[in-house]
Parts: structure tokens; C-alpha cells; sequence
């Protein structure tokens, strides 16, 4: 194929129509289409499909690295204990319940901000770049930052805040919390929810701009009050927002690290997987069983993504289609 | 009511993905006033203030807090008013302590620039086949792209941890960099679809009847329209690799450490010291804060992996 007469077109068109003396010339076109995809692809399965199937090997296996000679077949030992042993379940609920509960508060806080950003006001977009900020924050920076000056109980902002406010009526004992050693969860939720929201709420908000006003003028006309609006027109147009925002917030949620790391270290019952996984392989030095936990976040982010990307995939055939 | 037939919306909402990219108009455009121009528009603006500022706030107290002494900074009621000192970014520098953050910090700046790189030169042409001359099933190679980003990093982590270990790339900045490089490609490689299929057919094809060869169609049309795409992508890849920890605590330690993991050492290493780790986290973060700002309005159509405009 010549490169200089390179034909443009788009999916859905046949590029060329085979004719007799042309198969071999066809292939050859069809590679040098493929050819600039090849690298990405083939350095991708290198670096991450790879692995993946070593972790597969690994957790059949019973490997202590401090006990290298122990090093034998274990079948499906490592995946028994993963679903029995207590703090690795501990973990696998803690996943679902850290992912479920940001993802789901984001989501709202994050309409509740977009359907406020939608509406005209004064300081608009200033408005708007510091709702973004939490989402800037490096992570770690973020988990620090709640950790000790925010929820810190004896110097941190919000027991400070309490503090003021009670003295302000000339009491000096506000009730102070200790959120990181009474409702670890909790911290960690909060702190998640804090950082997520943002993201949830710029793509709701380009969802709401991107709505048609005829539809919702023709509506006002006849009357309708704004809830019914929201409930009969707004809510089903952000459908497609909000299972993208929750789809991809929930990649990401259920692979966090930074928060847990940070704020609690996984202590009191905080440990997801990723952390238990940490742990497991790098402090207990338990390479079979860390890997039969890893397979089970694989095996349960499938399940997940499954339905999840039939989502995307709805979005992404109309897009194709055009 | 009888008008509001659920049927309507569905559709209009059905054509908003077809139409998108044919939009000009950015998604964070100022609006025009809706629904009600005039009614309630103080309280939600009030309501939205409010709500930002309460948002913010842990990051301007952490900006304040940095600017504290450490005795100011540590006080139950917080000490607002207090003197503004630059003593915690001195402290952080590493000018009474010894401690350098700069070997962390150009760490990070090598791992997530030439990683970054890396991605572009990875993904323009892998979009570039999926997007203006798409291969067959090229739908099938997006989400297979898609789905090892949603494999965990941590069901790859030990045999990666453990090849570093056996050729000797532990706590080398390069293994770093290949690993950021594949962390980010999947999401480059969707985000740089997406600009590249902004590229209207019509020129395309107007440069392919000029007789405009590949490259010249390439540098003429195709560049000029999915720059600031590609630029919003390389931000971003930039903006996730400074972020990671994880990786970067398992393969890298002393000559090789990120930012990240210099920050949480530097906080159990040293006990605590709140406006100097308040100081650490503004710095660190500031190339984020910049780059996010800077790519404000791109930043959801890629996040959103090009989907949401």
C-alpha cells in the first residue's frame, strides 16, 4: 500500500472492494493498518496480561519466601483460605462497602452540586475551581492532610472548630471526636467521598449542559413544576452521566490504596483488599495466598465490569454509529 | 404533564452522543440562563458558594497551616490569625534537618515526564488506527484496553515485584517508568480516540482529494485539531503518575523514591510536625493543582475516557 494515497475512512465503510488479483495487496493493507496499533497492544500484554497469569501460577502454589524450601503445588488451598480466613473477608466486605458507599455519596453530592453549578450565578467559575481542588490534591497529600489537620482529636481543624464555636456561648467542653480510632471507616469514607465528589460532579455537570432546554421549555410551558422536571427529564438524561461517573469512580475507588495506607494503615477492620494484598505479600511474605487474593479482586472486578461496561458500551456504539 | 412522555427525552439523550463531537462549544461553556433566568438563582449561588467553600477547605487550611510555626499550627481553637512564617518549607528543604525532598521530587519529575512521553508515542499511533483508518473490530481493541485498566494493580504486583528483584530493577527509576507507561496507556489511548474522531471526515477527505499525502495530512489536518486533546492527555498521564504510590512503594526505596513515598516516610520518619507536613503536601501538589487547572476544560472529557464532552 502506498502510504501517500492512504485512504480515510471511518468505521462502518468498507475501506476497498476485493477483487481477484488483489487478496494478497489487501492483506497487506490490513497490516499496515494494524501496524500502528501493534506496539501499544503488544507492550501492553507484556507489562499487564503477563503478570497476570504468573499470579494465576503463584496461587495455586504454597510460597513463603521466608521459607523457600516449603515451596510446593497447594491446589486450591490459598483460594479456601482467602475465603475463610477472617481479615482477608474482612477485607473482601470492606472493599465492597468502601467502593459501594463513596461511589454512591459522591454520586450524590456530586448532582447535588452540578444541578447548583447548572444555574447562573455571581463568581460562577471561581466557584467552580475550588470545587475541583480536592480532586488536585495528590492523594497521599490528601490522606495526610485529613489525617492530621483535620481529624487529628487533639489539634485538628475540626475538633478546633468545635471548640470555637462552644466557647462562643462560653463553654469550654465541646464535645470533640475521634473519628480515626472511633469510626476508622468512617474517616476513610469521608475522606474518599471529599476527593471523589468533584469528579462526579464535573461530569454530571457536563451532562446537565449538554441537556436539550426545548424539551424542558415545552415542559414549563405546560406547566410542570421544576421536580417534575428534574424527575421526568433532567434524571433520565443524566442516566447515561451517572452510570459513567459511578462505572469509573468505581475503578478507581476499589483499587485505593493511598487512603488506607494513610489514614489507618488498615487498622480496626479498614483494610480493603489492595492493602490486605500489600500486606500480605510484602510484610507476611505469603506470595501463594496474596496471589489467590488477587485473583479474587480479578474475578470479582469482572463480574463488576461486566455489567458496568455494557454501560460504556451503549455510550460508545452510538458514538461509533454516527 | 401529559406531554412529558418519558419517549422524548430518551431520544434527545440518545443523539446527544452522536452529536457531541460535532459540537464546538466546550462542556463547561458558560450557559445560558436556565429554566427560571430570575427565580432562585441568589439561593442556589449561595447554596454553591457555601458548599465550595466548605470543599476547599482543607485545602486552603492545609495551604494555611504551611504557613504557620509549628506551635501556631498545633492548636486547639485553630489559631487563624496567626503569624505567617515560611520556617515549614524551610524545615521541608531540608535546611536545618539535612534531609533533601529534592532527590524524591526529581524522581517523580523523571518518572512522570518521560513517562508520559512514553504514553504519547504509544497511544497517537495505536488512536491514530482506531479512530481515522480503524482496523477491523476495532471497537473489540478498545475494550480490551478498557479491561486491563480495570484489572487491579495489585493482581499484577507480585511477579512484577518479584522480576524486578530477579534482574535487578528493584529501586530503578526506569522499571518505574515502564510500569507508569502502562498504567496510563489504556486511558491515553481511549482519550486520544476521542480527540482524534473529533477530526471531521469532510476534511480528511478534502485533504485526500488535494492529493495531501499521510504525513502531510497528519502534520496539516489531523495535528491541529487534536493538539490541545493531546495535550489534555499528556496532563493528565502526567497528573496520574505523580499521584501513584503503590507501585512506587513497592518497586522503588532509597535511590529511586517518588514524591509520594518520600511524604510518608517523612511523616513517620520524623514524628509529627503539622506545618511542615502541611508545607510538603502544597509542594508536592502544586504540579498537580497547576496541571489540573491548566487542563480544566479537557479534564472531563478525558477522565470521562472521552465519553462526556
Amino acid at each position: 500500500m502506498t502510504t501517500a494515497t492512504a485512504r480515510i475512512s471511518r468505521p462502518g465503510h468498507h475501506a476497498a472492494k476485493p477483487q481477484r488479483d488483489t487478496r494478497s495487496r489487501e492483506r497487506a493493507l490490513a497490516w499496515a493498518r494494524r501496524a500502528p496499533l501493534l506496539p501499544a497492544l503488544i507492550f501492553l500484554i507484556l507489562v499487564t496480561q503477563l503478570p497476570f497469569v504468573v499470579t494465576l501460577i503463584i496461587s495455586f502454589l504454597n510460597w513463603n519466601s521466608l521459607s523457600p524450601d516449603k515451596t510446593a503445588f497447594a491446589g486450591v488451598e490459598n483460594y479456601v483460605t482467602v475465603l475463610t480466613d477472617p481479615d482477608l473477608r474482612q477485607a473482601i466486605f470492606t472493599t465492597i462497602l468502601l467502593t459501594v458507599s463513596v461511589v454512591l455519596a459522591s454520586l450524590v453530592v456530586g448532582l447535588g452540586l452540578a444541578l447548583l453549578l447548572d444555574k447562573k450565578f455571581i463568581g460562577r467559575g471561581l466557584a467552580r475551581t475550588l470545587l475541583i481542588a480536592p480532586f488536585l490534591v495528590v492523594p497521599v497529600a490528601a490522606a495526610l492532610i485529613w489525617k492530621h489537620a483535620l481529624l487529628n482529636p487533639t489539634y485538628g481543624l475540626i475538633n478546633g472548630i468545635l471548640t470555637w464555636l462552644w466557647s462562643l456561648f462560653g463553654s469550654t467542653t465541646a464535645p470533640q471526636l475521634d473519628l480515626l480510632s472511633q469510626a476508622p471507616m468512617m474517616a476513610v469514607i469521608v475522606s474518599l467521598v471529599w476527593q471523589w465528589t468533584p469528579f462526579m460532579m464535573l461530569i454530571l455537570l457536563a451532562g446537565l449542559q449538554s441537556r436539550p432546554m426545548d424539551t424542558v421549555e415545552a415542559a414549563q410551558m405546560d406547566g410542570a413544576t421544576p421536580w417534575a422536571i428534574f424527575r421526568h427529564l433532567t434524571l433520565p438524561h443524566l442516566r447515561q452521566y451517572l452510570e459513567l461517573g459511578g462505572l469509573l469512580g468505581a475503578i478507581y475507588i476499589v483499587q485505593n490504596f493511598d487512603a488506607v495506607f494513610t489514614l489507618t494503615a488498615g487498622g480496626l477492620g479498614t483494610a480493603n483488599l489492595p492493602y490486605a494484598i500489600y500486606q500480605t505479600f510484602y510484610f507476611a511474605n505469603e506470595y501463594g495466598l496474596a496471589s489467590a487474593a488477587g485473583v479474587v479482586v480479578v474475578i470479582g472486578t469482572i463480574i463488576v465490569a461486566t455489567f458496568a461496561l455494557r454501560t460504556v458500551f451503549s455510550l460508545f456504539k452510538k458514538e461509533a454509529a454516527r | 404533564m401529559s406531554t412529558l412522555t418519558p419517549a422524548a427525552p430518551r431520544e434527545s439523550g440518545q443523539a446527544r452522543f452522536t452529536s457531541l463531537a460535532a459540537r464546538a462549544t466546550g462542556p463547561l461553556r458558560r450557559g445560558k440562563s436556565r429554566m427560571d433566568p430570575t427565580r432562585n438563582n441568589t439561593a442556589a449561588g449561595l447554596a454553591a458558594w457555601l458548599l465550595a467553600l466548605l470543599f476547599a477547605a482543607p485545602v486552603m487550611w492545609m495551604i494555611l497551616t504551611s504557613f504557620h510555626s509549628e506551635t501556631d499550627a498545633a492548636t486547639n481553637p485553630p489559631s487563624i490569625a496567626a503569624n505567617l512564617t515560611l520556617d515549614a518549607y524551610r524545615e521541608f528543604f531540608g535546611e536545618t534537618s539535612g534531609v533533601s525532598p529534592w532527590p524524591a521530587l526529581i524522581n517523580s519529575a523523571t518518572a512522570s515526564i518521560l513517562s508520559t512521553v512514553l504514553v504519547l508515542v504509544l497511544a497517537i499511533p495505536a488512536a491514530y488506527a482506531l479512530s481515522i483508518r480503524p482496523v477491523k473490530k476495532w471497537t473489540d481493541v478498545m475494550f480490551f484496553f478498557l479491561s486491563t485498566k480495570m484489572m487491579p494493580v495489585v493482581a499484577a504486583i507480585l511477579p512484577l515485584y518479584l522480576f524486578a528483584r530477579t534482574v535487578g530493577a528493584l529501586d530503578n527509576i526506569w522499571f518505574l517508568i515502564l510500569m507508569y507507561t502502562s498504567m496510563n496507556l489504556p486511558i491515553a489511548v481511549w482519550m486520544m480516540r476521542s480527540f482524534l474522531a473529533e477530526v471531521p471526515v469532510e476534511m480528511l477527505e478534502a485533504a485526500q482529494i488535494d492529493g495531501a499525502g499521510l504525513l502531510l495530512t497528519l502534520r496539516k489536518v489531523v495535528a491541529p485539531v487534536a493538539m490541545p486533546g493531546i495535550a489534555a492527555t499528556a496532563l493528565i498521564c502526567f497528573i496520574f503518575s505523580w499521584n501513584e504510590l503503590l507501585l512506587a512503594r513497592v518497586l522503588t526505596g532509597v535511590v529511586a523514591g517518588t514524591a509520594p513515598v518520600f511524604l510518608t516516610g517523612f511523616v513517620s520518619g520524623q514524628g509529627l510536625f503539622l506545618a511542615k507536613v502541611c508545607a510538603a503536601a502544597v509542594v508536592i501538589s502544586l504540579p498537580v493543582l497547576f496541571a489540573g487547572f491548566a487542563a480544566q476544560d479537557k479534564l472531563v472529557q478525558g477522565l470521562s475516557l472521552g465519553a462526556v464532552k
